[in-house]
């Protein structure tokens, strides 16, 4: 294709054939500019503009995390005479806390394939299924936390523990109001159906709960295990 | 038809993609229930390696940290790419550079704080034990 022929293509008749959309090697030729990421093409769908404003939410939440995580990786040796992670960290609980956070991200992504073949029965069993093992995690995050609150390593007794509750209790936090949202959709769902502000509300909450174990990746390596080793 | 029934049939080259969207990967080993499965097994080896470096003499000692925090990196990057779905088509561009400016962040405010308290730390003036039991 000449130039002098493709400044008269317009956008709709060129989209007809099936190209590489960064056309390398063809410079920026008015005829070539179809290509996604650059805004072209008219306003993306709605779906596609909420779930990436939810994406930059969820950044910005890592981003706040991150706060967090350097304020325990600076403090986590300031023990003030206390006990130390070694002391307090039982290694098993969190093995059991990882598989049941992570086996609830897998059921998570089985719903959101339920919710691709508009199964009503599939999608509410495998929600009410991630539900249950996040519930699960949560009582094991709170039996921890009122153990050690026991022993007298609440978060006021040194940096570390106040360091250690903000950064997981946030997550645990988290969980919880993933909790609440995951049973109003479930709600949403069962009344409404499968309309396409529901679609848009589950995808996001697909994106939450998928991020809420990258974050957890990151605590019970950085934190326990980091913590519990010599 | 829906929102979602509706652009399936587009031609997905030609739009941004949703992050997270099924149908960006339905064609790929990443995508549909293969694509679940195969990233839930990856996150459980990754996750019991982490274990192993951590409780045992596996790994020389002053190692660890580092096997950790390489363990914990792929691990986050098997969630990203099998259930988050991210690739690096043109259609996910804005997506992946969101995320890598979001990396970027992370790493300045975590990376920046532990150089800058250590360092802090090297320059106190040591304790005497008089002042250390007048400590709070």
């Amino acid at each position: 294709m000449s130039d002098a022929t493709g400044a008269f293509t317009s956008d709709i008749a060129a989209g007809g054939a099936t190209r590489d959309v960064y056309r390398p090697g063809h410079g920026h030729g008015s005829a070539h500019g179809w290509a996604t990421g650059h805004g072209q093409g008219g306003p993306a769908s709605k779906f596609v503009t909420v779930a990436y404003g939810f994406w930059i939410f969820l950044l910005s939440d890592i981003i706040m995390f991150s706060a967090f995580f350097a304020a325990y990786a600076v403090l986590a040796r300031a023990t003030a005479g206390g006990p130390t992670g070694r002391e307090l960290f039982d290694l098993t609980r969190v093995a059991v806390q990882t598989g049941l956070l992570l086996t609830s991200s897998f059921t998570g992504g089985l719903a959101t394939l339920a919710i691709h073949r508009r199964s009503m029965a599939g999608t509410q069993f495998w929600l009410l299924v991630t539900g249950l093992l996040g519930a699960a995690f949560l009582f094991l995050e709170v039996q921890e936390f009122a153990a050690m609150a026991a022993e007298q390593a609440g978060p006021s007794r040194s940096a570390f523990l106040s360091a250690f509750f903000a950064l997981v209790g946030c997550h645990g936090t988290h969980v919880s109001l993933g909790l609440l949202w995951l049973g109003t959709m479930m709600a949403q769902l069962w009344v409404k159906g499968f309309r396409p502000e529901i679609l848009r509300r589950l995808h996001c909450f697909g994106l939450f709960w998928h991020a809420l174990d990258i974050i957890w990746v990151a605590i019970f390596t950085l934190v326990y295990l980091l913590g519990a080793s010599p | 038809m829906t929102d979602i029934d509706s652009r399936i049939d587009e031609d997905l080259d030609r739009r941004d993609s949703a992050p997270g969207e099924e149908t960006i990967t339905e064609h790929e080993p990443a995508g549909g229930l293969t694509g679940y499965l195969l990233g839930f097994g990856l996150a459980i080896l990754l996750t019991i390696a982490s274990f192993l470096a951590a409780q045992t003499d596996l790994i020389y000692q002053p190692a660890v940290i580092s096997a950790l925090v390489v363990l914990a990196i792929a691990q986050m990057g098997v969630h990203l790419v099998f259930f988050l779905h991210l690739t690096t088509g043109s259609d996910n561009t804005n997506n992946v550079l969101a995320l890598a400016f979001g990396v970027l962040i992370v790493a300045l405010v975590v990376l920046g704080s532990i150089w800058i308290m250590g360092h802090l730390n090297q320059n106190m003036a040591p304790m005497s034990a008089h002042q250390a039991e007048m400590m709070p």
